[in-house]
């Protein structure tokens, strides 16, 4: 039955001249989402609104949940087109469509006219009235209430007239893509596709690096994130991932600097090289998933450490959130089922027993001085090896 | 160089029976069920492969039935065994070093209201046969012991467990899970007391998805598939004609040069346990007390302990070789718990994530083994100097 979605937007609403550009970015991520889906259809703005129409044929549930993955979308309308045969046919349609749609009729309506054309016989006021008439003789059951109505069925009056009264809701957000550009650090666990998403969700277009350290993390594990960055690009686009091969560093670092120290000493290393690839990819800042007191490496004091070794801001979404509450979004996403299949990551394959939960920054700055000799050579070859996936 | 050493987990087909299957998809591709010509060009290859695997077993061609592998026949021989025998009794006997398609058959039988015994194994991965005579009961309606552990290729005293049960309970039936066995082991299921006996097209270097259940005359079971009434309605569904024909071209190539392939890869057990134990900190599982040279154990797995890697982590980095072996087994490697069968033989706890399984077959070569062994030599003292405390 229905053939077109009305796409609502919230916070672009709000914009001012430069809105446009907004509305545009949501046009192409509309398209780039259903590109995906059965059928084709054409996506058009059309007095401020953002239109959605099937070319034949299509899957319902498959373009709503695509759509529901397109941030800058506050409600998906599912809409009826039908050409303007006269007032007689509108109310037989509208009936009809009452009929279809809502098969309990137990229900409060109210009718919502919008006349786009002012050339069309009926007033708004009075297409509410004759409709609202037709509904309640055809349907005894429903009644009228204009003010906190169970249905608000929305005709508007164009060159066709639509009818739509269901809102889906949408993501929310900013269309990607508006906001920039940021790199996120990809793990493998739980929490950093969480912060990817929410970044996204900003409007900001999410490139990914992930350290690889072969042989003790395997393809499957690298696979794993190949998975995370694919379903993170349902939301996000298409993501760029950078696959960085970490093991001599990693060696280097277990060789020269005491091991309680091993992971904050690795994760400056791999602030380093995400933001040398972040520079170069024009970057506007670097997204982890780190959540204050986590782990060792999480604490206020170690994320002093590994703050430091950057120039570019690091957004870190989750820094408030309890574990609990990063799991219920990952599950929303559909990332947890991925997350937690048990391949190693990188951070975990050395860690100590014990390590630093409160490391002095300027101890840490020492130590990593044993390193001088070779890290230059060793960081440069990991760059100079990187793989890049585009997963979507 | 690419050595493949996971022989147990699959193998490689033999270009012969690769062959012959792409001959009966592309042309022979009829439904033995039909009526012309084309169906009946097609029982024929299903009647080669009844015929070839009823001879390797010296067994009758209608005691052959063709499933889709070692789960199915498995499955097939335990529900169906202890469903169409539960009038007689409700007691059932296993090892608890059986591959989890007999454990968790085992498992859900429980659930039906059946008792298991699960009878233990030795150091050496071996049941005693004191123990099976004292578990089996008057209610005894199956026993299902494996004829070689997939994990560390210890073999079980078959005939004497046969000539035990029919002694002790002639209604009870006798599975065996050769699917680790059969192709490298002579396995005669009449002389050996076998009812039921459970083998696997991709393990002898044959096809993926097929198997047979072999279903001794005397031996009543339930059907697990309903249908057409295909295979003597006890396994419906259309034939798999290019795979039961492909697994038995295999077998039969496989056991046409039979005895020199098992008298090379015992020499080349032996090659390896000797070469692996030239590193310290090493322990060979499932060899017998006073056979180093692992005499009296399947000849194709190799199960070593390396104390202080972890086994995947060893994986690995053998792998950047192009070296590919096991974690344990295949089927449990993906699961984070240690594997059921080196607990049941009572290996220490810190070896359990320690343990890597190297499994040959007939493609396997002296060069390989030292290629491997040598990749050993190079990176055990490497890993073990980065280790996690």
């Amino acid at each position: 039955m229905f053939t077109a979605f009305l796409i609502k937007y919230a916070e672009i609403g709000v914009k001012g001249r430069n809105r446009y550009l907004f509305e545009d970015a949501l046009v192409h991520q509309i398209k780039f989402a259903l590109k995906k889906c059965e059928g084709s259809f054409l996506v058009h703005k059309d007095q401020g609104r953002i239109y959605v129409d099937a070319q034949g044929e299509f899957d319902f549930d498959e373009a709503v949940e695509s759509l529901r993955h397109v941030f800058g979308i506050s409600g998906i309308c599912p809409v009826v087109y039908v050409e303007d045969e006269g007032f007689e046919k509108l109310c037989g349609t509208v009936v009809g469509y009452i009929a279809e749609v809502y098969p309990d009729r137990n229900k409060t309506f109210k009718v919502n006219a919008r006349r786009a054309r002012k050339n069309y016989p009926k007033e708004s006021m009075e297409i509410n009235a004759d409709l609202g008439e037709a509904i309640l003789n055809a349907c005894p059951e429903m009644r009228v209430d204009v003010h906190n109505p169970d249905i608000m069925l929305n005709i508007e009056i164009r060159e066709k007239i639509y009818i739509y009264s269901e809102i889906i809701p949408g993501p929310g957000g900013m269309p990607v893509g508006t906001g920039g550009k940021a790199m996120l650090l990809l793990s493998g666990g739980i929490d950093s596709p969480v912060a990817g998403y929410m970044i996204a969700k900003r409007g900001v277009k999410i490139d990914a690096v992930y350290f690889h350290a072969p042989p003790y993390t395997s393809e499957w594990a690298k696979q794993k994130v190949v998975d995370l960055a694919r379903l993170v690009s349902r939301y996000a686009g298409p993501v760029y991932l950078h696959v960085i091969n970490f093991t001599d560093i990693q060696m280097y670092i277990y060789e020269k600097c005491p091991h309680e120290e091993l992971t904050i000493i690795m994760r400056r290393y791999m602030m380093r090289i995400a933001e040398h690839i972040a520079k170069e990819t024009e970057c506007l800042g670097l997204v982890t998933g780190e959540s204050i007191g986590q782990v060792a490496s999480q604490t206020m004091n170690s994320l002093i450490a590994t703050n430091e070794v950057c120039e570019l801001p690091v957004y870190r979404p989750l820094i408030g959130f309890d574990k609990e509450e990063i799991v219920t979004v990952a599950k929303k996403i559909g990332t947890f089922e991925t997350s937690i299949q048990p391949f190693e990551d990188c951070c975990t394959i050395f860690v100590a027993k014990h390590p630093v939960t409160k490391p002095n920054v300027n101890i840490i700055r020492r130590h990593e001085h044993n390193l001088e000799e070779r890290i230059e050579e060793l960081v440069a070859t990991a760059l100079e090896t990187k793989e890049l996936i585009v997963a979507e | 160089m690419e050595v493949y050493l996971d022989n147990s987990a699959t193998t490689r087909v033999l270009p012969e029976a690769a062959e012959l299957m792409t001959k009966i998809m592309c042309e022979d591709y009829g439904n033995p069920s039909s009526l012309h010509i084309k169906g009946m060009r097609a029982e024929q290859y299903l009647r080669y492969a009844r015929e070839t695997m009823a001879k390797l077993l010296k067994v009758n061609e209608k005691e052959i039935f063709f499933t889709s592998g070692g789960t199915e026949s498995d499955n097939m021989a335990l529900k169906g065994g202890a469903f169409a025998n539960s009038r007689r009794g409700r007691h059932l006997i296993t090892t608890q070093i059986e591959h989890p398609a007999v454990l968790n058959t085992m498992r859900y039988l429980e659930t039906m209201g059946y008792q298991v015994t699960y009878l233990p194994v030795d150091g050496c991965g071996q049941i005693s046969l004191e123990s099976l005579r004292r578990a089996m009961r008057q209610d005894t309606i199956l026993v299902s012991i494996m004829h070689t552990n997939n994990e560390v290729g210890s073999l079980q005293p078959i005939e004497s467990a046969g000539a035990l049960i029919r002694q002790m309970n002639p209604y009870t039936l006798f599975h065996v899970d050769a699917v680790q066995g059969f192709g490298k082991a002579r396995i005669h299921p009449k002389k050996m007391g076998i009812d039921l006996l459970s083998i696997s097209g991709h393990k002898i270097h044959g096809p993926k998805g097929v198997g047979v259940l072999y279903i001794s005359e005397r031996a009543k079971i339930q059907p697990l598939m309903h249908g057409g009434g295909q295979q003597m309605n006890l396994r419906s569904g259309t034939d798999n004609v290019p795979g039961a024909a492909g697994m038995a071209k295999a077998a039969e190539l496989l056991y046409a040069h039979y005895e020199e392939d098992q008298e090379r890869l015992r020499q080349y057990k032996k090659y390896f346990c000797d070469g692996v134990r030239k590193l310290e900190g090493v322990k060979v599982n499932g060899l017998l007390p006073d056979q180093p040279d692992g005499e009296g154990t399947a000849a194709h797995i190799v199960s070593v302990s390396f104390r202080g890697v972890r086994s995947e982590v060893l994986l690995h980095a053998l792998e950047e070789n192009g070296i590919y072996v096991s974690a344990g087994s295949a089927c449990a490697a993906r699961k984070p718990q240690p594997s059921a069968t080196l607990k049941a033989m009572g290996v220490e706890k810190e070896l359990l994530g320690s343990t890597i399984r190297f499994s040959f077959s007939v493609y396997t070569t002296k060069e390989e083994l030292d290629y491997t062994l040598q990749a050993l030599y190079d990176k055990i003292p490497m890993l073990r100097k980065y280790v996690r405390y």
